[in-house]
């Protein structure tokens, strides 16, 4: 270039349209950048649309929503313990627990009704009394969920008595307001069923004593409450997991965690790949294919595997939660992707006409980088960002889904996932919140990535 | 050809080296020591059982070996449980592994390009419409709360037709395998569904379709000869990550289905840092996945001859 008069002379204002072609037609419609003309599609995309209100939605959920709904994600209310969404929270209050003794407290019972229940059944206790089988040398106890069909199948054990002299029991085993079947079978001198037994239903009330309601601040005047009055316990929107625990709040304090790494480990990850694609793109030669090479390898990782073994290198200590462990996992093993995306976009842009254009006229490395190159690699950018947000949620949930992700208890999607499995015949709801909540946002991010591939980048739109 | 493949095989053997040395590198700087808890209760027996796993030597020396008897494909004695060797747990669970993989590997290359076709025949038309709602479902829901949710609702059908369709848990026979394959290949199926799709469409607007078209084909023909046999290509590019997604998301679905399944193991190895185990399953599915991916790799090039001249 050095050699050559003519084009060393060049300057940019040399290009500049001369005067007299100013009278040239005026354009029909105001020019529009890249990001409006970008903006303008994603708009007019409705799915694009719509997930970008979910995210949105999502996001004051996740930061507004604890300042709407004030309630301690690890606080147990031990009242109401896998309570559905919904679910009736009227409760009677009762005098404080008596011990009972079958014989000395006159509740009228002349003996000759077979099985039956002394008072009524609560949550504070349930009294059964029952007449002598014939041939019985001792008795059993059960308690079952579901009505009593064989005598095989009887429910909990409860007590085994192996005299005939007791014929009364009080359970007071974490009594849930629900309705319970009560067997009692006769057991034969060496305590085998004989095979008799008799059943009786119990409907639970749930019942509170005048201390607990004020232990539980359930009234503006606990003193004025009577035993047979009702209160009202404190309010679950979403319902409570199987420690008592208010699932709004859980999902709330999850959101954070999830939406935590699900953002900040793709920031980091993309944002390394772009830095060490672009050098590689840049420099070229050796260096290139010497990083590349190495990014190949990452790549080759089983990438589960090592999520799981740096979990267990980094180590989670007592009281720590396994947030930063799992975000620095990310890191390392996601970023060879988005490298190798922005390498290979470098690497295009380098031979493109204009870039070629812009040297000629003398414009400097930086001016090559800033004017041509990020502006034009940020759309694909943006879109590996926007697809690798549910990738790394998934990973999240998946990972604290078989317990090698965040350490109880601190609460994440995918471990309430988990914990919602062990009840998930009974309490459905405890497993289907949590999952619809990554599902729905999971869905968000994919969609909302094909709105802006689709905007942003007319050689990777698809032919949806 | 046998160039390429001699050097894929190399590379591929550079990589498992590659993810052998992690692995190590990982594994002696996980915080704790392998004899700790109750185990070596005095001097003497801990040094017996660090002569014994080789610990009391230089960390240089102790990886030469480990790196020569993994080239002998020993992979040495578990921690937690005496004297069974590593090689036995994966001989004993990686078939049911591989056996649920391939399992859905097949679900999921079969409902793609089956529905791929028909969303791509239906173009903008109703069944179009239902099978994409159903696919993004599929990329966008967990493959544990599909596994959560297919044995919820086969319980409650059990429950109500009175006799057991499927079972709901458990291994050993082929109706066990069924619906943890299915759910396994879901996520899969989706992604390819999806890709079957945009490269039937490319595949339609060709002009090979068009001359096939004009020279008087039936439709028939022309989309069993010509279309179907050109939009598969690019689902089995995909067949080597897909094998390896679906082999290490088995972790959640063994667990949920109770399958004894490597993947189940590894968990189990990882929670009770069974140091020997941990290793051993990390470096053979690494090295498992490396040598998929460069088989399916040499496959395409065997079925698509123009990726054979590149």
């Amino acid at each position: 270039m050095e050699n050559n008069p003519v084009i060393r002379r060049l300057r940019p204002a040399d290009l500049e349209p001369l005067s007299s072609q100013s009278a040239a037609p005026l354009l029909v419609r105001p020019s529009r950048s890249y990001w409006q003309d970008a903006w303008g599609r994603l708009k007019s995309n409705k799915r694009a649309l719509v997930s970008l209100y979910l995210i949105i939605g999502l996001l004051l959920f996740t930061f507004a929503g604890p300042l709407v709904w004030r309630v301690d994600p690890a606080l147990q209310d031990i009242d109401q313990i896998s309570v559905p969404p919904g679910a009736d929270r009227g409760a009677m209050v009762v005098d404080p627990f008596v011990a009972w003794d079958n014989v000395s407290l006159d509740d009228g019972y002349q003996g000759g009704t077979g099985l039956s229940l002394a008072g009524d059944p609560t949550t504070q206790s349930v009294r059964l009394h029952w007449d002598a089988i014939p041939g019985a040398s001792g008795y059993r106890v059960y308690r079952n969920n579901y009505p009593t069909q064989d005598a095989d199948a009887l429910g909990l054990p409860l007590l085994q008595i192996n005299n005939t002299q007791q014929m009364y029991y009080e359970d007071r085993l974490d009594l849930r307001a629900q309705t319970y079947y009560y067997s009692v079978a006769a057991l034969d001198e060496s305590g085998q069923l004989t095979g008799d037994y008799e059943s009786l239903q119990a409907d639970v009330v749930r019942v509170i004593t005048v201390n607990e309601v004020r232990a539980r601040d359930l009234s503006d005047n606990p003193d004025a409450l009577q035993p047979g009055d009702q209160v009202r316990l404190s309010w679950h929107p979403l319902g409570t997991d199987y420690l008592g625990r208010d699932m709004l709040a859980r999902l709330m304090a999850g959101a954070r965690v999830s939406l935590f790494i699900g953002l900040l480990a793709p920031l980091f990850f993309v944002a390394f790949g772009v830095l060490y694609g672009a050098t590689s793109g840049f420099v070229g030669g050796r260096f290139d294919s010497v990083m590349m090479r190495f990014a190949d390898f990452v790549v080759a990782l089983p990438f589960l595997l090592f999520m799981i073994l740096f979990q267990v290198v980094f180590g989670i200590g007592p009281g720590e939660s396994g947030i930063v462990p799992m975000l620095i996992a990310l890191i390392i093993l996601s970023w060879p992707a988005t490298a190798r995306l922005v390498r290979g976009q470098i690497l295009q842009i380098r031979e493109e006409a204009y870039v070629s254009a812009a040297r000629l006229l003398g414009a400097s490395q930086n001016y090559l980088i800033l004017r041509h190159m990020i502006p034009n690699t940020l759309g694909v950018i943006l879109v590996t960002l926007t697809f690798a947000v549910p990738a790394a949620i998934f990973t999240e949930a998946f990972l604290s889904f078989i317990g090698m992700g965040v350490a109880p208890p601190t609460a994440s999607w995918g471990s309430m996932c988990n914990e919602g499995l062990k009840t998930m015949l009974t309490h459905p709801h405890e497993l289907i919140f949590p999952a619809a909540m990554i599902s729905i946002t999971v869905l968000a991010f994919n969609l909302l990535g094909d709105g802006l591939r689709d905007a942003l980048d007319a050689k990777m739109r698809n032919t949806e | 050809m046998w160039w390429y493949t001699l050097k894929r095989l190399f590379q591929g053997v550079i990589t498992v080296w590659f993810i052998a040395t992690a692995t190590f590198i990982g594994m002696h700087n996980v915080p704790g020591d392998p004899l700790s808890g109750d185990r070596a209760t005095n001097a003497t027996i801990r040094a017996n059982l660090e002569a014994r796993y080789g610990l009391d030597r230089p960390v240089t020396e102790q990886y030469f070996i480990y790196m020569r008897n993994m080239l002998r494909g020993d992979f040495g004695i578990s921690y937690t449980q005496q004297n069974r060797e590593v090689n036995d747990i994966i001989r004993e669970h990686f078939p049911v592994s591989a056996t649920l993989g391939i399992l859905a590997v097949l679900f999921a290359a079969m409902g793609g390009i089956l529905f791929g076709a028909l969303t791509a025949l239906f173009r903008n038309r109703l069944p179009d419409y239902i099978i994409m709602f159903l696919v993004i479902l599929g990329i966008s829901v967990p493959s544990f709360v599909f596994a959560a949710l297919s044995q919820l609702s086969l319980v409650n059908m059990n429950n109500v037709l009175g006799f057991s369709i499927l079972p709901v848990a458990g291994w050993g026979t082929v109706s066990h395998m069924l619906l943890p394959a299915l759910v396994l290949g879901l996520g899969t199926m989706a992604y390819m569904t999806r890709l079957m799709r945009s490269s039937m469409l490319e595949v339609m607007s060709s002009d090979y379709i068009r001359t096939a078209r004009a020279k008087g084909l039936s439709p028939t023909r022309i989309f069993s000869r010509h279309q179907l046999r050109n939009a598969v290509l690019p689902v089995i590019t995909v067949l080597g990550p897909a094998i390896a997604a679906i082999t290490t998301g088995g972790f959640v679905v063994e667990l949920v289905f109770a399958i004894p399944g490597l993947g189940r193991y590894f968990v189990q190895a990882v929670q009770q840092l069974d140091y020997t185990v941990i290793m051993g399953t990390t470096v053979f599915y690494g090295a498992f996945l490396v040598f998929m991916v460069i088989l399916v790799d040499l496959v395409y090039g065997w079925i698509d001859p123009r990726v054979r001249l590149q």
